[in-house]
């Protein structure tokens, strides 16, 4: 008798079902995060999913085998509908993740996610003191993050604490693991900015240095050595310091789905500005055509898109070639090998960006930009010109 | 690493809080869901897991699992996936039946 189940993550998907399916249900948010992984355009997506729309997709996606279900944003909450979506996807047999800044959380709402069935909650904090925090989410949220956490716990969920690390935050992970022990998270994320989108435009003040990135998982390797499983800490460095890309989103069209608000369907919370790519929308096909057929979703399967050096590379089935936005972004091809491989003919762009000259104070020098409506509409406008 | 909690054959196993257990025809299996992740289980392991509902103590179900797989050889396996089952939190357990 055989003795384990295998984690999915490390076997290679042989019939790719979109296992993990993320709701983005509205780009509306209350704090202005410059590392946001929402597209910087947002501000043109006016039309969002009706409670309708929603509940046919979560069948549709639920019929294809997808069972773990993201409910995030923007901040869902900003739905008032979002107690009626949980229930819904609840009752089909999701396991529901809210996925949430906290703000708009109180005990009212709490129960009655209880009720409709929500599995758990995952709680974001930008930093362990309230001044950053608020000043990165430029919101006054640090001590209401405090109190939602409690109540997430009050109400038995278990609870992801989730900080986005860059180089204005990365000297206080130590505090970071100790606010997560504090509030009782069962899990810690600890992600290094992945540069798209708002993050990009920011790169050179959150790009954290090559020391300070090894102090922080010194720190992290310490901290996991004396508490041990009482929370258990997930620490994920910057793609832009490896010599190996990532296996982005487990391989292309494998077992991702990300809905955008209105209703296009990606294959990551990226994609949507990756060019010659005709993302489809869960308005006009069944999810089940989009995620079988659609020229997106089979644009980077398997290995015969891939270029050299990736085609005859042994390590390809590892990381079937990387990140298409990254590799995008960094070298202008979407069909690029992943600069972030040090195979890659183009991985000294990488090594540019990482070793070039920081300047000493990042945020005075040049000033974030925050992910407001307003920014958005000027970048937009700014698109729309070039 | 030790068990977390000492058991017996006359303990109750049960799915741990932080988890969930359920089957998925898509991947004719069963799996254990819990925060952003998921464990798809063998064939061996959903069928004990399926028994750890807090109502049977281990030794009623490896008494069950021998009926079902008309094997008596299978006691050894079945808490060695226990022991491993329990130290990465999937199962806890009670001295007695569930309330």
């Amino acid at each position: 008798m055989a003795r384990r189940g295998e984690p999915v993550s490390s076997v290679p998907t042989t019939a790719a079902v979109p296992l993990w399916m993320v709701a983005e249900l509205t780009y509306r948010c209350p704090l202005h995060c410059p590392f946001c992984s929402n597209p910087v355009d947002f501000a043109k997506i006016k039309s969002e999913l009706s409670t309708a729309e929603w509940c046919r997709i979560f069948a549709e996606a639920r019929a294809l085998g997808a069972v773990q279900l993201g409910l995030t944003g923007g901040e869902p909450l900003s739905r008032p509908d979002l107690e009626e979506l949980v229930a819904e996807a609840h009752r089909l047999g999701f396991y529901t993740n809210l996925i949430t800044s906290g703000v708009g959380l109180n005990e009212t709402r709490m129960r009655a996610l209880k009720d409709a069935g929500l599995d758990h909650v995952q709680l974001s904090f930008q930093d362990s003191t309230r001044e950053l925090n608020d000043f990165l989410s430029s919101t006054r949220t640090f001590n209401l993050k405090r109190r939602v956490a409690t109540l997430i716990k009050d109400h038995g969920f278990p609870m992801v604490m989730n900080c986005v690390i860059h180089r204005l935050n990365i000297d206080h992970v130590d505090r970071i693991i100790d606010l997560a022990l504090e509030i009782g998270a069962e899990y810690l994320e600890l992600a290094n900015t992945q540069f798209y989108g708002w993050a990009d435009l920011n790169r050179s003040q959150l790009l954290p240095t090559r020391e300070q990135l090894e102090r922080s998982e010194a720190v992290v390797a310490g901290y996991r050595q004396r508490i041990g499983n009482r929370l258990r800490i997930l620490y994920v460095i910057s793609d832009l310091y490896e010599t190996r890309p990532k296996r982005c989103m487990n391989g292309w069209g494998t077992t991702f789905m990300v809905i955008a608000p209105d209703g296009l369907v990606m294959p990551c919370h990226a994609a949507r500005m990756l060019p010659g790519i005709n993302l489809p929308s869960a308005r006009d096909a069944s999810l089940r055509e989009i995620w079988l057929d659609s020229p997106a979703f089979n644009r980077f399967r398997g290995d015969q898109w891939m270029p050299e050096p990736c085609r005859s590379c042994p390590e390809k089935g590892k990381d079937l070639g990387g990140c298409r936005c990254q590799a995008f972004l960094l070298t202008g091809d979407v069909g690029a090998t992943d600069p972030v491989c040090d195979k890659s003919p183009l991985h000294a762009r990488v090594l540019e960006i990482v070793n070039g000259p920081r300047p000493p104070r990042p945020e005075i020098e040049r000033p974030l930009v925050f992910r407001t409506p307003e920014n958005s509409e000027q970048l937009l406008a700014t698109m729309t010109e070039s | 690493m030790a068990d977390p909690t000492p058991w017996s054959r006359a303990s109750y196993p049960r799915i741990a809080r932080l988890y969930r257990f359920q089957w998925e025809a898509a991947q004719n299996a069963y799996v254990l869901l819990f925060p952003e992740g998921m464990v798809q289980l063998n064939v061996a392991a959903g069928e004990i897991l399926r028994r750890c509902d807090g109502k049977r103590s281990a030794g009623e179900i490896i008494a069950d699992l021998r009926a079902a797989f008309q094997s008596d050889a299978i006691d050894g396996d079945v808490e060695a996936f226990l022991r491993s089952a329990t130290q990465d939190g999937w199962v806890e357990w009670r001295d007695a039946v569930s309330p």
